[in-house]
């Protein structure tokens, strides 16, 4: 089977058991079952070729460019792993189908667990370190949805989250890292990686990526000081516990240390970080464990201290220190994943796991405590289970290593940490089924049925079958070990055996044995003794921490964004003049090169003009009106500016802009109070001051700076201006730019002038739908209004002008080509020769006699722009390249045509219909304001001093329609 | 000529920021209009400026100035048009609804007190 298929097939199939959670509770134990068994029976298709030594693999290309690709590969080490995922996932199944009970989801929880199952596939069999964060961040994600399965209880959520939070940060540091090394290397690949390890070991940086990825492997695994999330993850249902918590999910870390064993391992830094870990962790679990009285908490205590024990085995970094890992990893998962699910059976049973109310289980489950006592002596390193034979090795390999410049530290805390470690195992056993049978359980135990017990029975018999005859794991060991050595180190000469002949480690195990039955003898006085010391609890101190950086972050909130827009605005503008500052007096600047043009008196007229109106603008702010007509000298300085300065289109974009910008305000103006109150304090206006100021200051020094220098590089405009009629066919750069080089750009901007004004058409749609339409027809206006609505004047002109300026408006459209004009400026101009309709004679008026409606002119003018630039498809050239040629129809003289127009033409719709659009939506509001609209074109009213209601005149809608 | 232009952006700049941390909608749309021509003349001059020198091809001209900004400001200026627009919908539409057109959440004024109590 295709590795890609075995490391889809869980996520395929995680799909399953959701769907079928309404077949029952058998089928989808089944379905599951069956998943994972295809996936298993494929893998072991391989098996093989892979005890041949042969590298199996599949590769798809999928992000090349960044190194990004779905490779997989099988040696050793994958096989090994992937078959205790698949595998010990099987028993898992198995047993989760009869532990859940009636109430739990199993279609969510198997779904979950099929994930995770896939997740962890993907991290053993990748070739690609990023694919492997991938997967590795899913792991993190499914294991949080199953410890939090149990959604109602809080140590659930509480536990879940913890596990999150570390393992997620874990993973983040490693992405850190493995970038790190994938930059050193020049490849992402995990084979192309694992064959360089001098430049990875000479290189400056291998030592923070060897932290990084290494602060993700510990927070995985569970190293000290990053062990405390895994107890509190056992409020979990058992089989994640069993599953996650012992045999996979937190071997990923050291999976992946074994991994990049041959690249990382055999420095300094390596030996002393992970072994100096390893062992803390080691020596700190197995204290711990033994004063659980939880006993999936001794459990996890346990797991975390042989986690220790392997890690500390992979920093030693010796070949045999290596093989004893391997060992230790395979041994670990079959008794460890057997004694969580007993726990599980006599939680499932007795209805507690709290070890004072247990004890004298030996005879109501006989079952249950054959199979805990095997896998306990086993963990205790008992000879004749497999545990003893590891744990031998582990001892063998302390005794000849120095750590800390001393010979004895390792011996004397490994020796130490067993004999807790055998001293719990015992406890395990003593305190749960030996001693009287009691009848104060909450429940009364008995073995459950064969769903249950059958699965960790299995793994038993492995125990029991390694322990007796070494011989048959050994070929399996070498392989793997030969897998993580990667060929960097010979494979050790050493076998499995049991006897061994009196070595250090025989006596370091008898010590542990004897020890841990005295220790066990007094574990009571023990106990009561640490429970009266104080000591460091991790979940007050992660809580804490965690409390604490929420306390920052909510307080960095709340001063940043506290929902005054002024503020933002204030801290915006402080910033950027900061940075900028930075930026300019930190920087060098180049000697002036651009030659300044000399003064001349009308510039510094306008200048002149501009300056007072922007200072009295600023001082008459309140008066609103007369701040608009300010604004309004403003924008025509700006646009006379614009036309000196040799831009022409934009003078009169700018000047067209002008005007409607000016009508809008207005309108809005009509609804809001004419006066702006004084508010602000004078400290207040002082403050303002100052950073208006220093933001003026910092833009002029930096225009100034700019204006006086020329580009240091050349410019594209070059390009455009030897292109223009070349390429473009037309004459005004400035429009070829807009309709051609950048059209799409343009295409963009239509599109989203098309946009707001279909927002500011649904806002005052929203008002006028709510309770602001009653508050409109109520409201009376400040000051008496003019009589004549309408004066005849105005009425006359506009209507006289309205062909002429809608001439000017299509003739600046078809000139603009090569002349200033174009589809902006038209559109503008023809805008503004309909709004003033509507100014003479009124919005009912204009109403009736506007045939199309606006947003149907945006839509047509978005599309045949676009249709425009999909012409140049059927030309075989990408969208919107345009076309020219000159034609001749006779009387007229020669004339250019150019596929350009029909976009400018788009872009001319597209603008006049979201300016009417916008203004139009504007006007609407206004109509319910006045109950009396006129249909008339003018109303000459004489009696206008009297007041609005004599003014004769009729609702706009039951009206003739004579103009 | 360079000062005057280099000047004129500061002083629109300087009304326009002012403006924009004052406390009502109308000011602030004000504020920002000033801020949005500051911004386009700005853009404008990173061309440089050049007098008599537009951007038209003809036989008779010995240089052009530089069309690329132009075409860059073209667009901004018809876009800054609508979202004046918008910005002046929003701040009627709010307006209209609670008849109050500050644009803080609370006044400064009143924001340690509110904080005491929401601390409370």
């Amino acid at each position: 089977m295709s590795l890609f298929l075995i490391v889809a097939l869980p996520f395929l199939g995680a799909l399953l058991p959701g769907l079928m959670v309404q077949a029952g509770r058998r089928t989808c134990t089944l379905i599951t079952f069956l998943v994972t068994a295809t996936a298993l029976i494929g893998l072991l298709t391989h098996l093989p070729a892979v005890l041949n030594g042969e590298i199996v693999s599949a590769r798809v290309g999928w992000l090349p460019s960044l190194g990004l690709n779905v490779n997989l590969f099988l040696d050793g080490l994958g096989m090994f792993f992937a078959c205790l995922i698949l595998g010990i996932g099987l028993l898992i199944i198995t047993y989760a189908g009869s532990y859940l009970s009636r109430d739990d989801n199993m279609g969510e929880f198997f779904s979950y667990l099929l994930m995770f199952q896939g997740a962890m596939v993907g991290i053993v069999l990748c070739d690609n370190i990023l694919m492997l964060l991938v997967f590795w961040e899913l792991t993190s994600l499914s294991s949080f949805l199953l410890i939090g399965f149990w959604k109602h209880l809080p140590e659930g959520r509480q536990g879940a989250r913890m596990a999150l939070t570390v393992t997620g940060m874990g993973g983040l540091a490693m992405i850190g890292g493995m970038l790190l090394l994938g930059n050193i290397v020049g490849s992402y690949d995990l084979s192309t990686i694992l064959q360089n390890r001098e430049a990875i070991q000479a290189s400056p940086l291998s030592l923070p990526a060897l932290i990084l990825i290494l602060l993700g492997c510990f927070t995985k695994s569970a190293q000290f000081p990053f062990h405390f999330w895994l107890p509190h993850a056992m409020a979990a249902p058992t089989p994640v516990s069993a599953y996650l918590h012992s045999a996979t999910m937190v071997k990923a870390g050291i999976f992946l240390m074994a991994r990049m064993w041959p690249v990382l391992s055999g420095t300094t830094e390596w030996f002393w970080i992970v072994t100096s870990a390893g062992l803390i962790t080691m020596v700190l679990g197995a204290v711990i464990a033994l004063f659980k009285n939880d006993l999936k908490a001794l459990l996890a205590f346990s797991t975390v201290s042989h986690l220790g024990l392997i890690t500390m085995l992979l920093g030693i970094g010796t070949p045999y220190a290596a093989m004893a890992a391997v060992f230790h990893i395979f041994n670990h998962a079959t008794f460890k994943a057997a004694l969580f699910m007993s726990a599980g059976i006599i939680d499932h049973g007795a209805h507690t796991r709290d070890i004072p109310s247990l004890g004298g289980l030996r005879k109501l489950m006989p079952v249950t405590f054959v199979i805990a006592t095997i896998a306990s002596l086993s963990m205790a390193g008992i000879p004749l289970f497999n545990g003893f034979l590891s744990k031998e090795m582990m001892l063998e390999q302390a005794a000849h290593t120095t750590l800390w410049g001393s010979p004895w530290v390792m011996p004397v805390l490994a020796t130490f940490a067993a004999v807790f470690s055998a001293a719990y195992a015992f406890r395990y056993i003593s305190h749960v089924f030996l001693g009287p049978e009691r009848h104060d359980y909450p429940e009364h135990p008995h073995d459950p049925g064969v769903g249950m017990w059958g699965p960790p029975a299995l793994l038993t018999v492995l125990v029991v079958a390694v322990g007796v005859a070494p011989f048959l794991a050994e070929p399996l060991v070498r392989l793997v070990t030969a897998a993580v050595l990667g060929g960097s180190a010979a494979l050790p000469d050493a076998h499995l055996k049991l006897w061994h002949g009196v070595t250090p480690a025989l006596i370091m195990s008898a010590i542990a044995v004897i020890g841990g039955l005295i220790l066990l003898a007094l574990q009571r006085p023990l106990a009561r003794g640490w429970e009266a010391t104080p000591r460091p609890e991790a979940k007050v101190m992660f809580d804490g921490l965690i409390a604490r950086l929420v306390r920052g972050a909510r307080a960095m909130t709340d001063t940043l964004h506290d929902g005054a827009l002024t503020r933002y605005a204030a801290i915006l503008t402080i910033t950027a003049v900061i940075v900028g500052g930075h930026a300019w007096f930190s920087g060098g600047t180049s000697a002036p090169t651009h030659e300044l043009i000399p003064l001349s008196p009308m510039p510094v007229a306008g200048w002149l003009l501009l300056i007072t109106a922007a200072g009295f603008l600023v001082y008459c702010h309140r008066n609103r009106l007369l701040a608009l007509v300010l604004m309004g000298v403003i924008g025509l300085v700006v646009s006379v500016g614009f036309n000196y300065l040799s831009a022409p289109d934009l003078a009169l974009t700018q000047l067209s802009v002008e005007v409607v910008t000016i009508i809008l305000m207005l309108l809005a103006l009509n609804f809001l109070p004419d006066y702006t109150p004084a508010e602000s304090s004078w400290p207040r206006r002082i403050r303002d001051g100052a950073i208006a100021l220093a933001a003026g200051a910092a833009t002029s020094l930096l225009v100034y700076g700019i204006l006086i220098r020329d580009f240091p590089f050349s410019s594209i405009s070059e390009f455009h201006l030897a292109n223009s009629y070349k390429g473009g066919g037309g004459n005004n750069v400035v429009n070829v730019i807009l309709v051609d080089f950048r059209g799409f750009d343009t295409f963009g901007e239509i599109i989203v002038l098309g946009i707001a004004a279909l927002i500011i058409y649904a806002i005052t749609e929203a008002l006028l739908s709510g309770p602001v339409r009653r508050r409109l027809a109520k409201r009376e206006a400040e000051f008496p209004l003019a009589g004549d609505a309408h004066p005849l004047i105005m009425v006359v002109i506009t209507r006289v002008m309205l062909p002429v300026v809608l001439m000017v408006g299509i003739y600046i459209l078809l000139r603009g080509h090569n002349e200033p004009g174009g589809g902006f400026i038209a559109g503008l101009i023809v805008a503004i020769a309909v709004v003033v309709q509507y100014m003479a004679s009124g919005f009912a008026w204009a109403d009736e006699r506007q045939r199309y409606p606006y947003h149907t002119i945006i839509g047509s003018g978005v599309l045949v722009a676009g249709l425009t630039g999909i012409g140049a498809w059927f030309a075989g050239a990408p969208f919107l390249t345009s076309a020219y040629g000159y034609f001749r129809i006779p009387p007229m003289e020669e004339f250019e045509l150019a596929t350009a127009m029909g976009f400018d033409l788009g872009v001319f719709l597209a603008v006049v219909g979201a300016v009417m659009l916008s203004l139009e939506s504007f006007s609407r509001l206004a109509r319910p304001a006045r109950a009396k609209v006129s249909d008339h074109a003018m109303d000459i009213d004489p009696s206008r001093d009297e007041g609005d209601d004599t003014s004769g005149t009729i609702d706009g809608h039951t009206n003739g329609k004579e103009a | 000529m360079e000062f005057l232009v280099a000047s004129s952006i500061g002083v629109l700049t300087v009304a326009g920021v002012y403006l924009v941390l004052r406390l009502r909608t109308f000011p602030v749309i004000i504020g920002t209009s000033l801020l949005s021509y500051a911004v386009n003349v700005f853009l404008f001059a990173t061309g440089r400026l050049v007098v008599n020198r537009p951007p038209i091809l003809s036989d008779d001209a010995l240089s052009y100035t530089d069309p690329l900004p132009q075409a860059l400001v073209l667009t901004a200026i018809v876009i800054s048009f609508g979202m004046t627009a918008v910005v002046v919908m929003i701040a009627l539409g709010a307006y209209l609804s609670s008849d109050d057109d500050h644009v803080d959440d609370q006044p400064e004024g009143l924001a340690a007190h509110d904080k005491g109590e929401g601390g409370a």
